[in-house]
């Protein structure tokens, strides 16, 4: 079977699978970031001074007693000379700990807010079918990285929080919103009509930070039924880091394992959502033999 | 070979184009934090920050502060405002600080922004108080506001009211508002009260407020002091090249006939 059009992306999966099925990990990233922002809000939500969760997504305690903070932000403040105090470090390595085992991206498809924004982009972006753009190397997020650490050092400052869209999203709509809605803006038509996930995909440094956490990471998408695969590109349409798909979905033949290895792979199961062949799953890395290599096992045993 | 070496070539051009691409949004960057160290003088920060440098290196923007603000004093800085982004201050004028005893602000902070090493809100050092505007102050004119001394939280330590003579009438006294340094804490309490349309008691940021003498400078009457005693001569009599039968009489009389007495 031929590729589907771009603006057709799931819609087989969910004649195939109906739509909570062909739609289930969206949602529940969706209801994610939803949840962590609600946990935040807790405050005056339940009324009584309660919070469920305190501060945002640099650093946060949770009912009063755990401590979650950035490790990223902790580390730019630690190359800005500022000597850092127990209870920050603990709060960083229990979110370290966190991501290297879940995947270091799975902050940016299952907590970062702005996520929404890009995803609404990418897919207003399909349905317009608009095309093109500027062209960035996806590696200039590396390039951001390292810049904002070198700023951190050289303006003994955490320079790259006075305009990071993360931290500004986020902040904004805990603390209160202010001229936020414009760097929103602003990315969501970087997003829409410069660069396809010119963003999260291409330059957020925090996306990059992230990304180097997870790069062992457990939990992995597997393209365990890649047999299955009929060519219609949905799951390339919708990934937002569609590089790391083809390796493990095609790799077949080269002795490649099914599990998508790639660091920068959000484990957002969009992919698992709109194929509806059923071809992907979340799994873990190491459940990475090839089918070729099961199968020769099985004529071997008997 | 050639296309290696062409491979080469990619590889280098697309490398420095993204260097070069990032390092000008850095150095940007760079020159906007520069500015922004620059705090407005009329946001203070919470208790426990000794400077704005060391305070943008270790503040992480969480607001677990302003969180744990008993009084909702505190508020994070949103875009647009000129306080570096995200970072917690307060206005006096529109709501200063209530010097929690447990200092719970300081106490929420995970990274140390807010130094730990601060237990006693005395110690706070925010800012200081300083009359800004004598041609205003009531208490200079002669009256008896004494606003900003009554609700000092450390009245008659980090604000006294001195006794001047009133020359303006001649038979009154001026009981002048006068900040300690040593006690103010800068929470603000005194611009907040200040009766007037613009308050003539503000808290300034300490190294704006305070004037710094000479590491060399010496103080004659605090070495005495120390000292025990004069750590001068006496000085040594005048002698007057006078016409004769007069002399200097050194008590206050001044020149006078030599009576041989």
């Amino acid at each position: 079977m031929s590729a589907n059009l771009p603006e057709h992306a799931g819609k087989e999966a969910v004649l195939e699978k109906g739509w909570l099925r062909a739609n289930k990990w969206l949602v529940l990233r969706r209801t994610s970031q939803l949840s962590i922002l609600l946990l935040f809000l807790s405050g005056p939500l339940l009324g009584e001074g309660f919070w469920i969760a305190k501060g945002n997504l640099t650093s946060s305690l949770t009912f009063e007693i755990l401590p979650l903070t950035d490790p990223y932000i902790l580390l730019q403040s630690f190359f800005a000379g500022h000597e850092l105090i127990s209870q920050a470090i603990i709060g960083a390595l229990i979110v370290t700990v966190f991501y290297v085992l879940v995947g270091g991206r799975v902050f940016c498809s299952w907590v970062c807010p702005v996520n929404v924004v890009t995803d609404i982009a990418d897919g207003l972006r399909r349905k317009l079918k608009i095309k093109g753009g500027a062209h960035f190397s996806r590696n200039l997020r590396y390039w951001m990285l390292v810049m904002t650490l070198i700023l951190a050092v050289v303006t003994s400052s955490i320079s790259w929080e006075l305009i990071n869209p993360v931290s500004i999203l986020h902040r904004s709509i805990i603390f209160g919103f202010g001229f936020a809605g414009f760097v929103i803006l602003a990315i969501f038509l970087f997003d829409l009509l410069l660069s396809r996930q010119g963003w999260c995909g291409h330059l957020c440094p925090v996306g990059a930070f992230y990304s180097l956490l997870g790069r062992l990471s457990i939990v992995r998408v597997s393209a365990q039924a890649r047999d299955k695969c009929d060519d219609c590109m949905d799951c390339f349409i919708v990934c937002p880091e569609k590089q790391v798909i083809k390796p493990a979905l095609k790799g077949e033949d080269k002795g490649v394992g099914p599990v998508i290895l790639n660091m920068n792979c959000t484990n957002c199961g969009r992919c698992i959502d709109v194929c509806s062949k059923n071809v992907f799953r979340f799994s873990n890395r190491f459940n990475n033999d090839t089918l070729l290599n099961v199968s020769i096992k099985e004529e071997v045993a008997p | 070979m050639l296309k290696h070496q062409l491979s080469r070539r990619r590889f280098i051009v697309e490398t420095a184009r993204a260097a070069s691409g990032v390092a000008l949004l850095g150095v940007g960057l760079g020159l906007y934090t520069h500015e922004a160290k620059s705090l407005p003088v009329y946001a203070l920060r919470p208790p426990g920050v000794k400077s704005e440098d060391e305070f943008l290196a270790a503040c992480i923007r969480c607001g677990l502060c302003v969180r744990d603000c008993p009084y909702d004093i505190l508020k994070l800085s949103t875009l647009a405002e000129p306080v570096a982004l995200g970072t917690p201050y307060f206005e006096a004028r529109k709501v200063p600080c209530e010097m929690c005893e447990d200092i719970p602000c300081v106490k929420a902070c995970p990274t140390g922004a807010l130094n730990k090493k601060l237990t006693n809100i005395d110690d706070a050092r925010m800012g200081l108080a300083v009359i800004v505007d004598q041609e205003t102050c009531l208490n200079y004119q002669g009256l008896r506001c004494d606003v900003c001394h009554r609700v000092c939280p450390l009245i008659n330590e980090a604000i006294t009211l001195e006794p001047r003579h009133n020359q303006r009438s001649g038979k009154h006294t001026l009981f002048i508002p006068v900040v300690h340094s040593d006690k103010c804490t800068g929470c603000g309490k005194c611009e907040y009260a200040c009766v007037l349309e613009e308050a003539a008691i503000k808290i300034l940021p300490l190294d704006l407020a305070k004037g710094e003498l000479g590491q060399h400078y010496r103080l004659g009457w605090e070495e005495k002091e120390k000292a025990g005693k004069s750590l001068v001569r006496p000085d040594t009599e005048h002698k007057y090249n006078l016409p004769e039968g007069l002399k200097y009489e050194h008590e206050g009389q001044g020149l006078m006939k030599d009576t041989g007495k």
